[in-house]
C-alpha cells in the first residue's frame, strides 16, 4: 500500500515505498515473462489516460498494464493552451470523477499540472510526465532495470548525459536514485544543464570522461532537435561529437556497465548506433520493465 | 463645517514621533496639540495607536476601464482604505490602455465619485504600450497623470526609453520603468534557480531584471533625466541602483512587500498565488532588498497590487496570470518584516510608505503638520492577526499570504478629513 492517493513524483515518495513498488514490479515482470497477461488486481476499476502531449509508448505501456490487470481502460487526447479557451484541467478532472474513474494517468506540458488535478479529484492521479518536472514511472522502470541487473541500487554509479534541463526523466532518476543511495553524475552542454540541479544530490561533471569513468550505468537522454532553433546547441553533428556517446566512451565506464535510454532514441545523436545495439544496451529491457512497473503502481495505488 | 478630533494618538512623521491630539477642519489639519477639547465634533480615540500620514502606493492595477471582472476603481479604492492608503497611483495597462487624456480624465472623475481616496493615473509612456510612438504625455499630465509607464513590460527599446525620459521631463513627470530584458525572461514563470529546477517550471534569471535596470540607469545618466525603477526584486538591481545614486544619477526605486517577505521556496506546491513578475527570488535577494530599503537605495514600498479573477489563477502554473493582490496586506507585512523583525523605526516606515512616494510623484501628503491635508492612517501596532483573503475588499483574492500571522493592523483611515474606514467598515 502507498501512503498517498497519487503518484506525482519520486521526490515525495519515501524510500520504503519505492522499494515496495520495485519489489512488486519484480513479481509482475516474472509473471509477464511467464506469459501471464491476465491478473485480477484491477477488476472493476476504471483507468483513464489523459494525455495533453503525444506519446505512443508511455500511453501504450500504461494501457497494457491496466488491461493485463483487468481494468476498464480508456484514452482521452486533449489539447492544452493558455490562449485557446478550452475546458479547464480542473473541470476535466471533475468530469472524469463524475464518471467514477478510479485512476487518471496524465501527461501534460506544464510542471505541476498533475498536482493541480490531484488536488481537485477523488481519483488517484498518476503523473506520466509533466513539463520539465517529473516522470516517476520512468524513473521507477529505470531503477527496476538497474536493480535487476546489479542486485541493488545502493552504491551504483549512474552517468546521465544529454539534455538534463528539459528532462523530467533525469529529474525523477535523480530524485529516486539518490534516495536509494546511488551516485548520479550529470554531463550536458551548459545551455542544457538546469541551474541548481546539484543541490538535489547529483554531481555536475565538467567532461564526458569525468561523468563516465567507472560508471555502472551510462544513460543517454533524447535530444529534442527543435532545441537547436532555440539556440541551445549549434548542430546535431557538433552535439554528437562533444556530447554524444560511442563505443570508445563506453570503455571509460566500468567493465560491467550497461547502456540505457528512455527512448525514443535519435541514432547517432545522443548515442551512436553501435552503442544502442551493443550487448550491454538494456534499452529494450527498459520497455519490458515499464509495463511491469506500471502494473505495480496501478495495483498498489488501487489497493485499499 | 465638519470637524474631526483624533485624541491621544502617537503621531509619526519621518523625522519625529510624539503623542498629541489632532484637530481637523474642512479637510485640513488645523491644530496639533495636547488635550484639545472641543465639543460638537466627531472623535476618534487613538489612545495606544499610531497616527501616520495616509499611505501612498506608487504601483497598483485597478483594472478599470475594461477589466472590471478583476477589479474596479470602487473595489480598489475600498481595498486601499482598508489597507491605510489614501493615495494610489494606477498603472495604464487597462482595456483600452490609458494612453490618452480621455481615459486619464475618466479615471480621475470615477475616483472622485467613489470618493474614498486619491487615485493618481499613470499614463502609458507609448501608445498602446507598444513601444513605437510616444503617448500624449502632455495632455495626460494636464488631466492628472502623475507619471508614465509601459508597466507589464519594459519600454520596448533603448531609443524609445530615451525619448520618453526626455519628453516626459518637459512636463515635469518621469518614467516609472518596468525593467526587464524580455529575451532573458523568455517564457519563464518563476525565478531561475534550484526551485525552478525542483518544480520543473521555466525560470526567469535575476539578470533579466537587472539588465533592464542597468539600461534605464545608463540612459537616465547619459541624458541627465530622472527615472523611477519599479518593483525591484534582485540583489544585483539593488547594487546597480546604489552605485548609480552614489554617482548622482537621478534615480529612485520601489520594491514590494512580497520581495522582502517571501522567497521562491514558496513555489514548491505550485500555488499560483505565488506567480508574479518579477518573480519571488532567492533568500540572498530578499535580504539585499531589506538592506536596500534600510540604507535608502530603495526609496519606497509599493504593492504592485495586481488583482485577478479566481479563474485566471485556478489553472496550470504556467498558464496562470502573473500578480499578487497587495493593498490590504502591505502595511502589516511591512511592519512585521521591517519594523518588528529588522529594527526599522516607524518613522522610516512612514518615509517608505508615504513621504517618499508623495515626493516621487510630486503630490501632497507624507507628513502630519498643521495646514496639511487630513489624509491619515491610524494603526494598531499591538494587533496580531491572521490574513484572511475572504475579508478583502479587493475583488482579487490572489494572495500568497492567506493564513499568515502578521502584526500591525489598520484601525481607521481618514481621507480629506472624513473617516473612510474604521474597524472593518467602509464609510462611503
Ligand atoms: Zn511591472
Amino acid at each position: 500500500m502507498l501512503s498517498k492517493k497519487d503518484l506525482l513524483g519520486l521526490n515525495d515518495v519515501p524510500k520504503e515505498e519505492i522499494e515496495l513498488i520495485l519489489d512488486t514490479a519484480v513479481n509482475m515482470k516474472k509473471l509477464l515473462k511467464q506469459g501471464v497477461k491476465k491478473l485480477p488486481n484491477l477488476q472493476g476499476k476504471s483507468v483513464i489516460t489523459l494525455f495533453y502531449e503525444n506519446s505512443t509508448r508511455t500511453r501504450m505501456s500504461f494501457e497494457l498494464a491496466s488491461k493485463f490487470m483487468s481494468a476498464v481502460a480508456a484514452n482521452i487526447s486533449a489539447s492544452s493552451s493558455s490562449v485557446a479557451k478550452g475546458e479547464t484541467l480542473i473541470d476535466t478532472g471533475k468530469t472524469l470523477d463524475s464518471m467514477c474513474t478510479d485512476v487518471i494517468i496524465i501527461r501534460h506540458p506544464v510542471g505541476g499540472a498533475p498536482a493541480l488535478l490531484a488536488q481537485n479529484v477523488k481519483a488517484s492521479v498518476i503523473n506520466a510526465g509533466d513539463g520539465m518536472n517529473e516522470h516517476p514511472s520512468q524513473g521507477l522502470l529505470d531503477m527496476l532495470t538497474m536493480k535487476e541487473r546489479f542486485g541493488e541500487l545502493k552504491g551504483l554509479k549512474v552517468a546521465i548525459v544529454g539534455d538534463i534541463k528539459h528532462s523530467r526523466v533525469a529529474k525523477s532518476d535523480i530524485f529516486g536514485l539518490t534516495k536509494m543511495g546511488a551516485e548520479v553524475n550529470l554531463f550536458a552542454p551548459s545551455t542544457l544543464m538546469p541551474s541548481g540541479i546539484d543541490s538535489f544530490g547529483a554531481k555536475i561533471c565538467s567532461s564526458r570522461e569525468e561523468a563516465l569513468s567507472g560508471a555502472n550505468v551510462v544513460m543517454g537522454l533524447r535530444l529534442q532537435l527543435e532545441r537547436m532553433k532555440g539556440g541551445l546547441f549549434p548542430s546535431v553533428a557538433e552535439y554528437h561529437e562533444f556530447y554524444g556517446i560511442n563505443d570508445s566512451h563506453l570503455k571509460l565506464a566500468d567493465s560491467n556497465a550497461i547502456v540505457m535510454h528512455p527512448g525514443p532514441v535519435n541514432r547517432g545523436v545522443e548515442l551512436s548506433s553501435s552503442a544502442i545495439d551493443a550487448d550491454v544496451s538494456l534499452i529494450n529491457e527498459q520497455v519490458k520493465s515499464g509495463v511491469a512497473v506500471r502494473m505495480a503502481i496501478l495495483s498498489l495505488l488501487t489497493k485499499k | 463645517m465638519s470637524k474631526l478630533l483624533i485624541k491621544n494618538g502617537t503621531i509619526v512623521n519621518s523625522n519625529d514621533t510624539y503623542v498629541s491630539d489632532i484637530l481637523v477642519e474642512n479637510g485640513k489639519i488645523v491644530k496639533i496639540d495636547k488635550d484639545i477639547s472641543i465639543s460638537d465634533c466627531d472623535v476618534i480615540d487613538a489612545t495606544g495607536k499610531h497616527v501616520l500620514p495616509g499611505l501612498i502606493d506608487l504601483h497598483v492595477h485597478l483594472r478599470e476601464p475594461g477589466l472590471e471582472y478583476k477589479e474596479d476603481i470602487e473595489s480598489g479604492s475600498k481595498a486601499a482604505v482598508h489597507g491605510g492608503f489614501t493615495g494610489i497611483a494606477c498603472m495604464p495597462n487597462t482595456k483600452p490602455v490609458c494612453d490618452n487624456a480621455v481615459t486619464v480624465g475618466y479615471i480621475v472623475n470615477r475616483a472622485k465619485e467613489v470618493g474614498l481616496c486619491k487615485v493618481y493615473p499613470i499614463g502609458a509612456a507609448t501608445k498602446g504600450l507598444d513601444g513605437a510612438e510616444l503617448a500624449e504625455i502632455g495632455k495626460m499630465k494636464k488631466l492628472g497623470a502623475v507619471a508614465v509607464s509601459d508597466d507589464g513590460k519594459p519600454v520596448a527599446t533603448g531609443q524609445m526609453t530615451r525619448l520618453v525620459m526626455e519628453y516626459a521631463a518637459d512636463f515635469s513627470i518621469k518614467l516609472h520603468a518596468h525593467c526587464e530584458d524580455k529575451s532573458l525572461s523568455g517564457d519563464g514563470v518563476v525565478n531561475e534557480g534550484k526551485y525552478s529546477t525542483f518544480v520543473g517550471l521555466k525560470g526567469i534569471p535575476n539578470v533579466s531584471e537587472t539588465a533592464g535596470v542597468v539600461r534605464e540607469i545608463a540612459i537616465a545618466e547619459n541624458f541627465n533625466k530622472e527615472v523611477h525603477i519599479c518593483h525591484v526584486s534582485t540583489k544585483e538591481s539593488v547594487d546597480a541602483i546604489r552605485q548609480a545614486k552614489a554617482r548622482g544619477v537621478k534615480v529612485t526605486a520601489e520594491t514590494c512587500p512580497h520581495y522582502f517577505t517571501l522567497t521562491d521556496e514558496a513555489i514548491v506546491n505550485f500555488d499560483t498565488s505565488t506567480k508574479v513578475n518579477p518573480p519571488l527570488r532567492a533568500e540572498s535577494d530578499r535580504l539585499a532588498i531589506i538592506e536596500g530599503l534600510r540604507d535608502g537605495t530603495i526609496d519606497a514600498i509599493a504593492t504592485d497590487h495586481a488583482p485577478h479573477h479566481v479563474d485566471d489563477k485556478r489553472v496550470e502554473y504556467a498558464y496562470a496570470a502573473f500578480g499578487i493582490t497587495g493593498l490590504e496586506t502591505s502595511f502589516a507585512l511591512s511592519y512585521t518584516k521591517l519594523v518588528k523583525e529588522n529594527g526599522f523605526t516607524m518613522s522610516k516606515l512612514v518615509k517608505l510608505m508615504s513621504e517618499n512616494p508623495a515626493k516621487i510623484i510630486n503630490v501632497d501628503g507624507g507628513k502630519i503638520e498643521v495646514g496639511e491635508c487630513a489624509d491619515l492612517a491610524i494603526v494598531d501596532l499591538g494587533a496580531d492577526w491572521v490574513v484572511d483573503k475572504t475579508k478583502f475588499y479587493s475583488k482579487g483574492k490572489n494572495t500568497p499570504f492567506d493564513g499568515m500571522k502578521v502584526s500591525g493592523q489598520v484601525f481607521a483611515t481618514v481621507f480629506g478629513g472624513k473617516i473612510v474606514y474604521k474597524e472593518d467598515k467602509i464609510y462611503g
